[in-house]
């Protein structure tokens, strides 16, 4: 399955807003860190089947990294 | 699969300074959004102010112009004077517009200068290092007021746009917040608004954005977002002081 959420994860400072405000509560920090040394959200690939696409995630991101699909 | 949401085009590719979870992000790219759905972002020219927002013209692909500290309202209107057919807004904190920029906001307002006015209002001075601004709350606590703001001491929290409202020369002046995604898109609509009534020359249009600052706030991300709720909102209301000239 194509993925419902993707996450640009260069761009992530890990803030959470994305994990505090995601209705399904499927968004997660990485353990490991991306090149600006933030730990990137990211929603599993078995989790992708929850999403429902609702976009609160990307509209919440201050740092634009969240793009939705449906 | 379809898409639900794209990064706008209207912001460049460059990670921003700005530090986690604070929300002049989400004011960027709102104000990006609206350029993109109004095709004007060939024709848009910003005007970055001085506080974190200076390195504004690096994240939106627009022309852009850095003002010196709260002259923003002046530089767009000798901008949007020469180039009438383009669309001029400026981004300012509320150091830059409240304190230093008092007399160009007051000023641009009464002259009913045709600009997009966006004002970033996180009650204290960020990029200098949380010291109080004119919008710090009362009680606040601060690195210069540090007991907290004392009205007998430091004065009132300033209310810009109930202030602009009352000039006969502002046409559109909202407070808006950003504390959840209902109330984003309500800014939305108000930013796209503000440019829209540039559009179609009806004149100054100011959109206070209630605005995070996690690190000086001392908070994190998410606590910052309901201290907007619970504390900020209080204060400053939100909704449209104003639609429409002479009002
Ligand atoms: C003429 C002048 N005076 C003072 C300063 C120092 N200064 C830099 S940013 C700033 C205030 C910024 O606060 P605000 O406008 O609220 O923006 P924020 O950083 O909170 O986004 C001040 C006083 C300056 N750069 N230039
Ligand atoms: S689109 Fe909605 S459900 Fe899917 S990850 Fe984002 S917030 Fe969660
Ligand atoms: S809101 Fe954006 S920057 Fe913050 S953790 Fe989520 S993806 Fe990362
Ligand atoms: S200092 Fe405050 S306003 Fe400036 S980028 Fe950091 S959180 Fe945002």
């Amino acid at each position: 399955m194509d993925k419902r959420v993707v996450f640009n994860e260069a761009h992530c400072k890990s803030c959470e807003l994305c994990v505090w405000i995601c209705p399904k509560q499927i968004i997660h920090l990485k353990q490991e860190l991306n090149p600006l040394g933030y730990r990137p959200a990211y929603v599993s690939d078995e989790d992708q089947e929850q999403c429902i696409s609702c976009a609160m995630c990307a509209r919440m991101c201050p740092d634009a990294v969240i793009e939705v699909f449906r | 699969m379809k898409p639900v949401y794209l990064r706008p085009k209207s912001l460049t590719e460059t990670v921003s300074h700005y530090c986690p979870g604070c929300t002049h992000g989400i004011s960027h790219r709102l104000v990006a959004e609206v350029i993109d759905e109004l095709g004007i972002q060939s024709k848009t020219i910003g005007v970055a102010s001085v506080g974190c927002s200076v390195f504004a013209y690096n994240y939106f692909e627009v022309d852009f112009q850095q003002a010196a500290h709260g002259r923003a309202p002046a530089v767009a209107t000798g901008i949007k004077r020469v180039h009438p057919d383009k669309i001029v807004f400026t981004y300012q904190g509320d150091g830059d517009l409240a304190s230093i920029g008092a007399a160009e906001i007051v000023h641009a307002a009464a002259r009913g200068e045709n600009i997009t006015v966006i004002f970033i209002n996180n009650a204290i001075y960020g990029m200098t290092g949380g010291q109080m601004a004119p919008t710090t709350l009362e009680g606040q606590v601060t690195t210069t007021s540090p007991s907290g703001r004392t009205h007998s001491v430091q004065g009132y929290p300033l209310k810009m746009s109930e202030l602009i409202a009352t000039i006969e020369g502002a046409y559109y002046v909202v407070r808006c917040s950003l504390h959840n995604p209902a109330h984003i898109a309500r800014a939305k609509r108000a930013i796209k608004q503000a440019f829209e009534n540039q559009i179609e020359g009806k004149g100054f249009s100011m959109v206070e954005v209630l605005s995070t600052c996690p690190t000086n706030w001392r908070m994190t991300p998410v606590e910052a977002l309901k201290w907007v709720e619970q504390h900020m909102i209080p204060v400053y209301p939100l909704g449209e002081f104003k639609t429409g000239e002479g009002e």
